[in-house]
């Protein structure tokens, strides 16, 4: 069955089963792989996206409930050539090793700042805490969004 | 002159032409057999090329893995990537610069050492003269054997070398696709398996006609072939989830016999000792008097995961007799011998590549996964076969870190020193890695006539030790021995994982040190400064407690605990010291860390503190809050919150330094924070509770229960 919804604001039609995983959609049909499967058990993070601006998991989201929405990818954000801030600090900062976790990690602190410009510590941590990271990256990451924080602030028109 | 001696990479593949290569877009392959496990090794070899060569960091192309143009250097491992790979592009690059002048040299009618070279070009009285490596590069015989003759440059000259380089990969991994799991050539076809149980393990039933329907069920249309060899099942579709639902359909239409059984005791470290074993003594002879002053300690590790984020994957496909492996294992020659074995194909009929994967710290499921993907791309001829692992196969199949027990009997001087000190090990082996003549491909043991059983054996002391690593202390011992009991049958699969033994090893060292500091009622710092004379763990540990204020310590008991550890990882690589400061209620909060670490010549600094910083994370992960749990048939912890690990909320502050290498040679810096990291978190605890856990991981259960008996 055809389903309509956004991606990174572009229209997309795709034909899937609704119960299709959102992940499965993303990444075998839209061929968007920056989503990231880890566990299919919404525990690790790795395919996290905003549907509407809200962290979802990919992995257990069914596709059929995505249309008429907007998702926003890792490829959303920005491209090799042309990074997001947040993509920007997390590599100024080198905030990964393996680097498997980042793309739900940033999606994650990007519906963070969306909501707060000028997140805390603590909230940086609290929006992140859903994720796991193996490699021990977490400080750097934790320095690397708080850094994104500031660069887009200081972008923004008073 | 003796010829100079060569990094075994190099007497393995003397040729020049397996490193480096000119390319006509005016830019300089150099090829390794190390690969990108996210510890940064590619970025480190780009740089030692790039300032050997004069050229700029962009000018230096990076090959990592690639059995048909890339040297064989065996598996990632142990810390030794720098050390061998490292200074095996360092020779070549000199040796073939040496050349490029010659050849330039001849051309302009001039001394070599009259031209210089800048950013690839070469210059003479400071000016260009229209040569450079591209304009000579066909007249180098890159045929030719390497010699190591020609000189490196000294490390004052260094300008790449020693300054924090980006990593290469980083970008496209914040980005999109990165990994072998997102490499989807033409003609796709997704796949899963169903694992045997255990070794000789026979599968007496399969319903295929449940499986299918249960994975139509769930997944809507699509086309379901199912791949079996023996004991080897897989499930192949086009349609991802399809694969993937009859797979796990699978586990519950399977009947099996002959699985083994598993007692719930063989779960714990204190299982091991007792069990049939290979027993050794290292070191000195055994004591011939008996203890005056015996002071003994007994600390244990459980089984551990590598836990990594992404299930293992390999995408493989035959073409004309051809199969081609794509895998995120960790050493890609040894993967196509070890497959060619397995299939029974000549070498030269397989190709092995490497393409990122998750962290891996070791030995887990990424060889055996390719394997997998071979023998049904081998059965499917034409396709590319996307194999991967389901989250929780990936926990209940991969190789884990095996649980070990250590007791140090140390007898003490009259001024409360060790004077004599045994230091007794069990473990399972640490490698069982394909190849070593250790371990196998997973899936060889379902097939109809799976190899026979290796006795299991540890690495050498020349290359480390598996069980026996860094069970030597640092500190001044007049006489020490190792027992190593090599158990023989433990109840899971072991292998490799970041450190071996030295976690456990270290853990058991440092704790026995606080011990006699205790008892001679001196303070833990003063007491091993006292019998440590080895110059740079000293100038360490001074640093560390200068950083972490240790002179401010408070006493024991208050439920805030300082605590440190010493080592030089394997004895031999890199040295790292450690404070941690600890709070404990009813669980342990890790607050701060303090790392000082001695690598030597350090070729991409913020990439090694980077490793540092991972290495305290994961330790402290294992320390406070990781056990392998295992049920009747195998691993029961597959998931995440039966294997939590440490997160976001629970990572302290570290600090992390490099201290000024000293003209020292390079030293293995990966896995040189775990230990004492392990060991300063167990005295901190110590510290704090004013009674001591000797047994990882340090759960509140086990704080409440010392509590209680104290």
């Amino acid at each position: 069955m055809s389903i309509a919804f956004t991606v990174n604001d572009t229209a997309r039609k795709v034909d899937a089963p609704e119960t299709a995983t959102l992940l499965e959609v993303l990444r075998n049909h839209l061929g968007l792989m920056g989503t990231r499967y880890g566990c299919g058990l919404e525990q690790c993070g790795c395919c996290m996206v905003l549907v509407d601006g809200q962290t979802t998991y990919a992995c257990t989201r069914e596709v059929g409930t995505v249309a008429g929405r907007a998702v926003t990818t890792i490829e959303g954000l920005g491209t090799v050539e042309s990074p997001h801030p947040l993509q920007q600090a997390f590599l100024d900062e080198q905030a990964g090793q393996c680097g498997y976790c980042l793309s739900g990690i940033l999606i994650s602190a990007k519906a963070l700042l969306d909501r707060t410009p000028n997140p805390s510590r603590a909230e940086v941590i609290a929006a992140l805490d859903n994720h796991l990271c193996r490699c021990g990256a977490h400080q750097r990451i934790i320095r690397a969004v708080e850094r994104a924080a500031a660069t887009l602030r200081a972008g923004r028109p008073a | 002159m003796n010829a100079p001696t060569l990094p075994t990479s190099l007497v393995e593949n003397p040729r020049l032409d397996r490193w480096i290569r000119f390319q006509p877009d005016r830019t300089v392959r150099i090829a390794t057999g190390k690969v990108e496990i996210g510890q940064g090794v590619v970025t480190a070899i780009g740089q030692i090329a790039a300032d050997e060569l004069d050229l700029p960091l962009d000018k230096v192309a990076v090959l990592s893995g690639d059995t048909t143009a890339g040297p064989d250097e065996l598996y990632t491992s142990s810390s030794l990537s720098i050390e061998v790979s490292g200074s095996s592009v360092r020779l070549v690059c000199a040796e073939v610069r040496a050349k490029a002048l010659d050849r330039a040299a001849l051309r302009l009618n001039c001394s070599p050492a009259d031209l210089t070279v800048v950013d690839g070009a070469f210059h003479q009285n400071g000016a260009p003269t229209g040569q450079d490596y591209w304009s000579v590069a066909a007249e180098i015989d890159l045929t030719q054997n390497v010699t190591g003759s020609a000189p490196v440059k000294p490390v004052s000259a260094y300008k790449i070398v020693g300054r924090s380089t980006p990593r290469r990969d980083l970008p496209a991994k914040v980005s999109g696709a990165a990994y072998v799991h997102d490499h989807h050539p033409a003609d796709l076809l997704h796949a899963r398996t169903l694992r045997q149980p255990s070794r000789g393990a026979v599968l007496a039933k399969l319903d295929e006609a449940a499986i299918r329907r249960a994975a139509a069920r769930h997944s809507g249309s699509g086309e379901l072939q199912i791949v079996r060899e023996a004991n080897f099942v897989a499930f192949v579709s086009p349609v991802e989830s399809v694969a993937h639902a009859a797979a796990v359909a699978a586990a519950q239409h399977a009947t099996w016999e002959n699985a083994k059984r598993i007692a719930p005791e063989e779960q714990e470290a204190a299982w091991l000792k007792g069990r049939p074993s290979d027993d050794r003594r290292l070191g000195a002879p055994e004591a011939t008097t008996p203890p005056k002053r015996l002071v003994q300690v007994t600390v244990s590790r459980p089984y551990v995961a590598h836990a990594s984020m992404a299930p293992s994957c390999a995408v493989a496909e035959v073409h004309d007799g051809h199969l081609t492996v794509h895998s995120h294992g960790q050493g890609m020659h040894l993967l196509r011998k070890n497959i060619a074995a397995a299939v029974k194909l000549p070498v030269e009929s397989i190709t092995a590549r490497h393409l990122h994967g998750a962290g891996c710290y070791g030995h887990n499921g990424a060889d055996d996964a390719a394997l997998d993907a071979a023998l049904i791309a081998l059965k499917l001829p034409g396709k590319a076969i996307r194999l991967q692992w389901r989250r929780e196969e990936e926990f209940g199949f991969e190789p884990v870190g095996p649980a070990m027990l250590v007791t140090l009997h140390v007898d003490l001087d009259d001024r409360g020193r060790p004077a004599d000190w045994t230091t007794e090990i069990w473990s399972a082996t640490h490698v069982q890695r394909p190849g070593s003549n250790s371990g196998f491909l997973l899936a060889t043991e379902a097939f109809a006539e799976p190899p026979p059983e290796l006795v299991p054996n540890d690495p050498t002391e020349a290359r480390g030790g598996g069980g026996t690593r860094n069970a030597v202390p640092i500190y001044d011992v007049p006489a020490h021995r190792i027992l190593h009991h090599l158990v023989l049958r433990p109840p899971v699969r072991t292998s490799a994982l970041r450190g071996l033994g030295a976690l456990p090893n270290v853990y058991a060292i440092e704790t026995m040190l606080d011990e006699l500091a205790a008892r001679a009622g001196e303070d833990p710092l003063a007491y091993r400064l006292s019998i440590l004379s080895e110059p740079r763990g000293r100038r360490l540990l001074e640093i560390v407690a200068e950083r972490a204020n240790w002179k401010a310590r408070g006493p024991a008991g208050t439920g805030k605990g300082l605590g440190l550890a010493v080592a030089r990882y394997k004895n031999r690589a890199a040295y790292a010291a450690v404070v941690a400061e600890v709070t404990v209620q009813e669980t342990v909060t890790v607050d701060r860390v303090w790392c000082a670490a001695d690598a030597g010549l350090v070729i991409n600094p913020d990439g090694a503190r980077n490793q540092l910083e991972g290495g305290i994370i994961q330790a402290i992960s294992w320390t406070l809050k990781e056990q392998v749990k295992l049920g009747e048939h195998g691993i029961v912890s597959l998931d995440w919150d039966s294997y939590p690990i440490l997160r976001f909320s629970e990572v302290p502050e570290i600090h992390a330094e490099l201290v000024d290498g000293a003209g020292n040679p390079s030293l293995g810096v990966g896995e040189c924070s775990v230990g004492p990291t392990a060991a300063a978190v167990g005295n901190a605890v110590a510290h704090a509770l004013g009674v001591r856990l000797h047994d990882m991981p340090l759960t509140r259960e086990r704080i409440m229960a010392a509590l209680l008996k104290s």
